[in-house]
């Protein structure tokens, strides 16, 4: 019988979190033998290849392609996981919700001091992604079946979410699993 | 005083005295009701109601509600446990509550309460709203991002540190902790060593210079829970 595949993405998050994966060690060799990766950074697979067991989502949603990406998950994804507290809550990059994004952008292209900028340019390429309004948790765009919060979660809590929910058994993480930072 | 009062917490008989609360008593008999804004020795302000119990079967706040003789409270139900849930996570998206960059993480109330509840994430959509931060002072801050309105640093900068420096202003939304000065908290006669600056149940009202002092794992809910040191008391 074919392994069941289990797919994984960074949007608006730091890599932290997919670091945090790794960080279950020598355990990986067991998770190979479990499940096969499929759209993930793991494998640098860029397209879903099939229907996947587990979605991890590291990140929320701070532009447009970050929502397309995530939609993309639910559709391809029976379990959808979101991973970190970017993803649950928005996480650092959600600090500029109280900030109007046009004052963000001025911050970053024109007014912070270490910007140089002679041509007063402000990136607008039609290949980039529009920035949202605001950055959203994932839960907010999509439907999620679990959380993991964490920042990152440890690669304990990462492990024990995999292996229950791989063995249809109730995600049930122990108090010292559940950390907000 | 003697313990001359006898009533029931979810079917277990406890002795009380006369003028005591039920979050009192039951604190003293061992039995643990979740509670955000009571503290020990300060005046109830009864404003967070994590701590609503069953009495009579009618809800009422622990931390405020005297003890009457023969009263049934019901306290750890799963209704109780419910509403005390959704308490919490309203607390978590109406403020902005960053958990990983907070000096208090570890060692605040409402994060822990979160965990004791097992919460990995609320299930409510998150406000973001515009709050701000008085660094003005040049040993203690106000980060009202974090403040949940439990008016413990009011009581204890009033009724003992006898200064009044902070009290709330506005109302609904738009309440807010406010500092007892023509402009900001620098202009207030607060000092680090008042009892208001150690009573702030999150990371809202804080010395400066002394974060993240204490490593992780070492911080008091890294590994017990709260109300832990409530339940393992000896009961009497
Ligand atoms: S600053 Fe802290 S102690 Fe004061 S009302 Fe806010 S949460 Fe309570
Ligand atoms: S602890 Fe009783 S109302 Fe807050």
């Amino acid at each position: 019988m074919d392994k069941p595949k289990v797919a994984t993405t960074s949007l608006a998050g730091c890599f932290g979190c997919h670091m945090s994966i790794l960080d279950i060690d020598d355990r990986i060799l067991k998770l190979i033998e479990l499940v096969d990766f499929d759209k993930s950074p793991v494998d640098d697979i860029k397209n879903f290849t099939g229907q996947c067991a587990i979605g991890i989502i590291e990140g929320g949603c701070c532009n447009e392609e970050n929502v397309h990406v995530l939609q993309e998950f639910r559709k391809h994804c029976n379990i959808l996981i979101a991973c970190g507290d970017c993803a649950t809550m928005g996480g650092i990059p959600a600090m500029r919700n109280n900030i109007p994004l046009k004052e963000c952008i001025d911050e970053a292209y024109k007014n912070s001091p270490s910007v140089y900028n002679p041509k007063n340019i402000t990136p607008n390429d039609k290949e980039l992604p529009l920035l949202l309004n605001k950055v959203y948790p994932c839960q907010e765009v999509v439907k999620i079946d679990y959380f993991l919060p964490g920042c990152p979660p440890s690669a304990d809590t990462i492990w024990q979410a995999l292996v229950a929910l791989l063995n249809n058994k109730p995600l049930d993480l122990p108090y010292k699993l559940i950390k907000y930072d | 005083m003697s313990d001359n009062i006898t009533f029931t917490i979810d079917g277990v008989e406890v002795k009380a005295r006369h003028g005591e609360t039920i979050i009192e008593a039951a604190d003293r008999a061992g039995i643990y009701i979740p509670r955000l804004c009571y503290m020990k020795d300060l005046i109830p302000h009864g404003s967070c109601r994590v701590c609503t119990v069953m009495v009579n079967g009618r809800p009422q706040a622990a931390c405020t509600q005297p003890v009457v003789q023969g009263i049934v409270v019901e306290n750890n139900t799963p209704a109780m446990q419910k509403h005390r849930r959704n308490l919490i996570d309203m607390l978590f998206v109406e403020g902005n509550h960053f958990c990983m960059f907070c000096e208090k993480s570890g060692n605040c109330e409402l994060q822990a309460m979160a965990y004791r509840f097992g919460i990995p994430a609320p299930k409510y959509p998150y406000m973001f709203p515009d709050k701000d931060i008085d660094a003005s002072h040049p040993d203690i801050f106000i980060d009202r991002n974090r403040c949940i309105l439990c008016g413990r640093c009011v009581s204890a900068s009033r009724d003992v540190d006898g200064k009044t420096a902070f009290e709330f202003a506005g109302r609904g939304p738009h309440k807010k902790i406010a500092v007892n000065a023509e402009a900001n908290l620098g202009d207030t006669n607060a000092e680090a060593s008042d009892k208001a600056m150690s009573v702030c149940p999150v990371g809202a009202l804080m010395k400066k210079r002394i974060g993240f002092a204490v490593p992780i794992g070492s911080r008091k809910y890294d590994t017990k829970p709260i109300g832990s040191e409530i339940e393992s008391s000896t009961r009497k």
